[in-house]
């Protein structure tokens, strides 16, 4: 029936997108800023960010400096130390921008490794199809059953403790889920009559997958970005807290957690700031994640 | 799923979800664990010896011939390929080799002490999570767009989002050095009890709840509107019958499916709990081990956790098929 006859509403709405052209994209962009909770949370990660990166460059004291004042010294603005020295007299409030920075830069490089994997991954088999697919899909299937963490730690020892690989060892991981979407997706995508019309204008494989396939899967990708990033900071931070992330003097919220551990009977705030610094981070990128969901895929409203 | 009938015919339906039950699937996936674990096996060995430092080395350096000699005591002197090929063989007859630090132990025997902790502490918090965040789940999908239902959702975000290293260590800090409750950390004497596991329980439990209420409500709120669930309204069953006997087992459905992700989160989670609350469990062997270089104990524990993700993936898949009708393998 609303086949033969769309309700009026209906009807007006099509009508005026089709005036306006208004896109997938629009539309989307449009749910996402009505979203209040992915609203604020764009706003603070945005401080966050600035905060991180020109954070310790107008601060007066710097993250490797030992300080006159001594070790644990209590929070105080003179002599200016708003989140007081760590165990080695060194300014904390400087020392969680740059971990905030290491944890941030962690969790946005890993996740674009695992999204050049995952979907290069994910649309070759999708695409491909037949045994190539089978055979690929499989080795997902096997790595999936990798108790994740452990092959981190792994990787870590490996390569020793160099940052970079700490990016590509939980980069090298955290791509499987990513590659079962992208393969879902192109697999409908495929047989869609666009890919059909492409495919009979003569138009490559290779260029078909770059230039149809990839395009039309990169809503439920951004999705999975958005919220792969905080499971790759939880994953950098969980191998710092274990003492197998960064090197002194660099530091990350996982470090500053773990030392803060350490000391929280004397000084509850060390913990308490990255903790909470950490979890504000975390909170910001779900609830975006949330959103841009909800904004792409509104079926649930 | 849907028994409704009188009480008496429940072995009838019993024995009408074991009819269902696909022997022949589930050998199949048996099958495909062996390469599985033999895959796991495999790029474990070759990383653990592609890391630098081995499990002899000590801060100071050893005179040749004594390094020669310990290499030899731990057959680590014969070529890679024979080492693996022995190591695999070993495996396969239930053999894990005597663990390579603590020569007066097997590996089994050193997880065996572990793994009692660490199955209290897994089996325990997932009971709780389930409960407490299927319960939840269902009262914010009953009362979707609440007070009620934007609270949950809220802490939900937060269990979420909070580690359980940061958790471990605030709960500690509380219930252990503020009110004195709760032990801070360790066993009494080797023994597990209320005081000490119930922190370190929470702590595990708490961000499986806010997952498990986040599935249970989406469940729950799509079942609500599906048309039997108006139908069994329809003909006058109490809101409570429609909602504990008709919607929330259908609405449960998607949690057999997250046993397999649970599973590997909770061994994952042990690992710091364990941390946090120095417990003596599997976790802190796997970390000692990997620090120490102790080849058999971390490939022992790989080869363990391994095994559990594949058992229960295959557990929540079968079980999900059994349970719900319209699955075909």
């Amino acid at each position: 029936m609303t086949i033969l006859s769309p309700p009026a509403e209906k009807v007006e709405t099509l009508e005026r997108a089709a005036a306006q052209g208004r896109s997938l994209w629009d539309d989307a962009r449009n749910r996402l800023f009505s979203n209040k909770a992915a609203v604020v949370s764009m706003i603070i990660l945005g401080l966050l960010i600035l905060i991180a990166l020109f954070g310790p460059m107008v601060w007066p004291h710097n993250y490797k400096e030992i300080n006159a004042v001594g070790p644990l010294y209590p929070p105080s603005l003179s002599p200016f130390h708003p989140l007081g020295t760590d165990s080695q007299g060194r300014d904390v409030a400087v020392r969680l921008m740059i971990g905030l920075q290491v944890s941030l830069a962690v969790g946005v490089i890993a996740t674009v490794v695992s999204l050049i994997i995952g979907v290069a991954w994910g649309a070759t088999a999708g695409y491909v199809g037949g045994r190539t697919d089978q055979f690929m899909m499989r080795f997902v299937d096997v790595m999936y059953a990798m108790p994740f963490i452990f092959f981190v730690i792994l990787l870590n020892m490996v390569f020793g403790r160099n940052i970079f690989m700490i990016f590509l060892a939980i980069g090298a991981v955290e791509w499987l889920t990513m590659a079962r979407i992208v393969r879902g997706q192109t697999l409908s995508i495929k047989g869609k009559e666009f890919i059909e019309a492409a495919r009979a204008a003569g138009v490559s494989p290779a260029r078909i997958v770059t230039r149809h396939v990839i395009p039309n899967l990169l809503g439920p990708v951004a999705v999975y970005v958005t919220l792969t990033i905080p499971i790759v900071i939880l994953a950098e931070s969980f191998l710092s807290f274990l003492g197998l992330g960064v090197n002194e003097p660099l530091t990350s919220l996982g470090v500053l957690i773990s030392e803060g551990k350490s000391n929280m009977e004397a000084r509850p705030h060390l913990l308490l700031a990255p903790g909470f610094t950490m979890a504000l981070a975390l909170l910001c990128f779900n609830f975006i994640g949330d959103g841009l969901r909800d904004a792409l895929d509104p079926k649930d409203r | 799923m849907q028994n409704n009938s009188a009480p008496s015919s429940s072995s009838n339906a019993l024995s009408r979800l074991a009819s269902r039950f696909p022997t022949g699937y589930a050998l199949r996936r048996l099958l495909i664990a062996i390469p599985t674990m033999l895959a796991v096996i495999t790029m474990a060995f070759f990383m653990m010896r592609a890391a630098p430092g081995n499990p002899y080395s000590t801060d100071r350096k050893l005179p040749p011939e004594v390094e020669a000699n310990m290499k030899a005591s731990l057959g680590l002197d014969k070529p890679l390929v024979q080492q693996y090929a022995e190591y695999v063989g070993k495996v396969a007859r239930g053999d894990f080799g005597p663990s390579m630090r603590n020569k007066d132990k097997t590996v089994i025997e050193l997880i065996g002490e572990g793994l009692p902790v660490s199955l209290t502490i897994g089996a325990a918090s997932m009971g709780i999570a389930l409960f407490i965040g299927s319960l939840l789940g269902v009262l914010a999908a009953i009362r979707q767009n609440s007070f009620a239902d934007y609270s949950v959702m809220g802490l939900a975000m937060f269990g979420i989002s909070i580690p359980t290293f940061v958790t471990g260590p605030i709960l500690s800090l509380v219930f252990g050095v503020y009110l004195t409750l709760f032990a801070v950390g360790g066993l009494d004497m080797g023994r597990m009890n209320f005081n000490n596991m119930f922190l370190p329980i929470v702590t595990l439990a708490l961000p499986q709840i806010a997952i498990i209420s986040r599935l249970m409500r989406a469940s729950m709120i799509e079942v609500l509107r599906s048309n039997y669930i108006r139908t069994a309204r329809a003909k006058g069953l109490s809101e409570r019958s429609v909602l504990l006997r008709h919607a929330a087992p259908a609405a449960a459905l998607p949690l057999v499916s997250y046993i397999g992700p649970a599973t590997a989160g909770l061994l994952t989670g042990s690992v710091v709990i364990e941390r946090v609350f120095s417990l003596p469990g599997v976790g802190k062997y796997f970390v000692d081990g990997a620090l120490n270089r102790d080849y058999t104990l971390v490939l022992g524990v790989i080869i363990l956790y391994a095994g559990l993700i594949v058992i229960f993936n295959l557990l929540a898949d079968l079980l999900y098929g059994v349970l719900d009708p319209r699955v075909k393998y």
